[in-house]
């Protein structure tokens, strides 16, 4: 428990000391949302009677968890790994579950306060109705940032190279963010785009998002959403216990 | 009791065989260097014994060991310093350890370590303005700051200017004082010489010579004596230099000439080195 502790604090330091990290997974999602909100914010959303303001909260939620839990974390520990700093911590008598469960919490921790601070601005800036259920909206994002989390694990066994770790990493994650409706609502994609939207963990995590933060849905009344993103979680899980390494690849 | 045993280790990549039996010990105390060209096997030698390789053949002890079934509790006892260090770039030296330390039941005292490797002035400089060098000794002092009984350094001066490889080289003289078992690999002869108390040369996954640094100067190529006869340059080569030498001084005395050009040479360990680790055939 000292062990786990002291990780959790050096995880939290490492974090933000990474200006770059830092910036890309936690501050960006707030900009972007102060910026699509100023820009498209007073726009109805058809067939709702909200503002587009709210759907973008429920969106950029989701934009977080996906570049924090799921980018950040896999760019992350790609990066480690390939410098070999992860093989440097094997040799340690650390014990490497204790090792991840802190960089998983340390995520976690980030996620929780860039909600927060999109949740405060939306509130008192954009002047969002907010009619949440809020041990529904914690137990949502948790399972959010969870299940991202273990697939951005996952996501770290089939990249090679700690250069080409970004790339590969945006190349999935923002067209996922695109396609789920972070931005705007998937209702306005050609029929093709929503088949795919309809697959993607992230679409269930900002639907889970509307429901509970806007319409005063429970996680258990929103639980159809609930599973997926689960399910997809488990399955991160079992591909990132299965395939993670700890050495970089041999030169 | 060794420190680290070794026998008959064998060690595959697919179809090529990296190590082919080898077999050395280490006592507790000692400074063992292992001398080869790159891929002779001391890097999967090394991590073997680290527990990070599975070996294919043989038995390996370390602290009593195995290092394919320890724990934990033996990687408080052992310290590693990889060929490539890896550094958290954001972190001072100071938190750098303070962070390693924290792994450790007994770690040893940062400030301690910290002046050991010489890094007492850039404490709370970031990793990433330190130079190669100053990289490279905060990596030693990560493997020291568990204040563990065996080290293990792989490589621990390759890319040093002569000034740093000085510097690096008392630190771990420092080390032997402290009485810590220490497995150092090398390419470089002089690094081998100047700080093992014995050597064993590693060529193409074989141990093709073991001893302290002197005695494997007596194992190998013959004293080279020479001189001019007539202009001309003569060389004898030999493994009794003091017989070789009596009778041609004694020669040359009788019939009162001067050995022109005279000049006796034992081998360096650099040319030993090279021929014990020379390609076969050649």
């Amino acid at each position: 428990m000292k062990l786990f502790a002291h990780q959790l604090r050096s995880e939290q330091l490492l974090y933000w000391r990474s200006r770059e990290l830092a910036f890309f997974t936690f501050l960006f999602p707030v900009m972007l949302f102060v910026l699509l909100d100023s820009v498209y914010g007073d726009d109805v959303i058809k067939g709702e009677h909200v503002k587009a303001s709210a759907y973008l909260l429920a969106g950029m939620l989701g934009y977080g968890v996906a570049s924090t839990a799921f980018a950040g974390l896999a760019i992350v520990l790609v990066l480690r790994r390939e410098s070999g700093i992860l093989k440097r911590v094997r040799a340690t008598p650390l014990p490497p579950a204790t090792y991840l469960v802190a960089v998983i919490l340390s995520t976690v921790i980030v996620f929780a306060i860039e909600a927060a601070a999109l949740i405060i601005l939306a509130r008192l800036v954009f002047d969002v109705k907010l009619a949440t259920q809020w041990p529904s909206l914690v137990l949502a994002l948790l399972l959010g940032a969870l299940s991202f989390a273990a697939l951005g694990i996952a996501l770290t066994a089939p990249i090679r190279s700690g250069e080409g770790s970004s790339a590969v990493v945006n190349a999935i994650y923002l067209p996922m963010a695109f396609l789920s409706g972070s931005f705007v609502s998937p209702h306005e994609y050609p029929r093709f785009l929503e088949v795919i939207a309809e697959i993607l963990p992230l679409t269930y995590f900002i639907r889970l998002m509307r429901d509970v933060v806007l319409r005063n849905h429970t996680i258990w009344s929103s639980w159809e959403s609930a599973v997926v993103v689960a399910a997809w979680g488990v399955c991160g899980l079992v591909l990132a216990v299965r395939s993670f390494r700890w050495a970089p690849r041999e030169g | 009791m060794p420190a680290i045993t070794v026998t008959d280790l064998h060690k595959s990549y697919g179809a090529y065989e990296a190590l082919r039996g080898i077999d050395f010990e280490i006592e507790t105390g000692e400074v063992f260097g292992l001398l080869g060209p790159n891929g002779a096997g001391k890097t999967s030698t090394v991590e073997i014994l680290e527990g990070y390789r599975r070996r294919d053949g043989g038995t390996v002890s370390v602290l009593g060991e195995d290092p394919e079934l320890a724990g934990l509790d033996w990687r408080q006892r052992i310290g590693v310093v990889l060929q490539s260090g890896a550094l958290y770039q954001n972190l001072t030296v100071l938190e750098s350890l303070e962070l390693f330390a924290g792994y450790y039941e007994r770690p040893g005292h940062v400030d301690d370590v910290i002046e050991l490797v010489g890094l007492a002035e850039k404490r709370d400089a970031r990793v990433r303005t330190l130079s190669g060098g100053q990289k490279r000794r905060l990596d030693l002092a990560l493997g020291l700051i568990g204040n563990p009984e065996v080290l293990f350094l792989d490589e621990p001066t390759t890319g040093f200017d002569p000034a740093a490889r000085r510097a690096a080289w008392n630190v771990i003289r420092s080390l032997r004082t402290l009485g810590k078992t220490i497995l150092l690999t090398t390419h470089y002869l002089d690094e081998a010489e100047q700080l093992s108390d014995r050597v064993a040369v590693l060529r193409e996954g074989t141990i093709v010579a073991i001893g302290r640094p002197a005695e494997l100067s007596g194992a190998a190529p013959a004293t080279e004596i020479r001189y001019q006869l007539n202009g001309e340059d003569v060389l004898v080569s030999t493994h009794e230099p003091t017989r070789v030498l009596h009778e041609l001084t004694s020669e040359a005395l009788a019939e009162g000439r001067e050995l022109e050009g005279l000049s006796v040479r034992r081998p360096t360990l650099e040319e030993i080195y090279l021929a014990l680790t020379e390609e076969r055939g050649e």
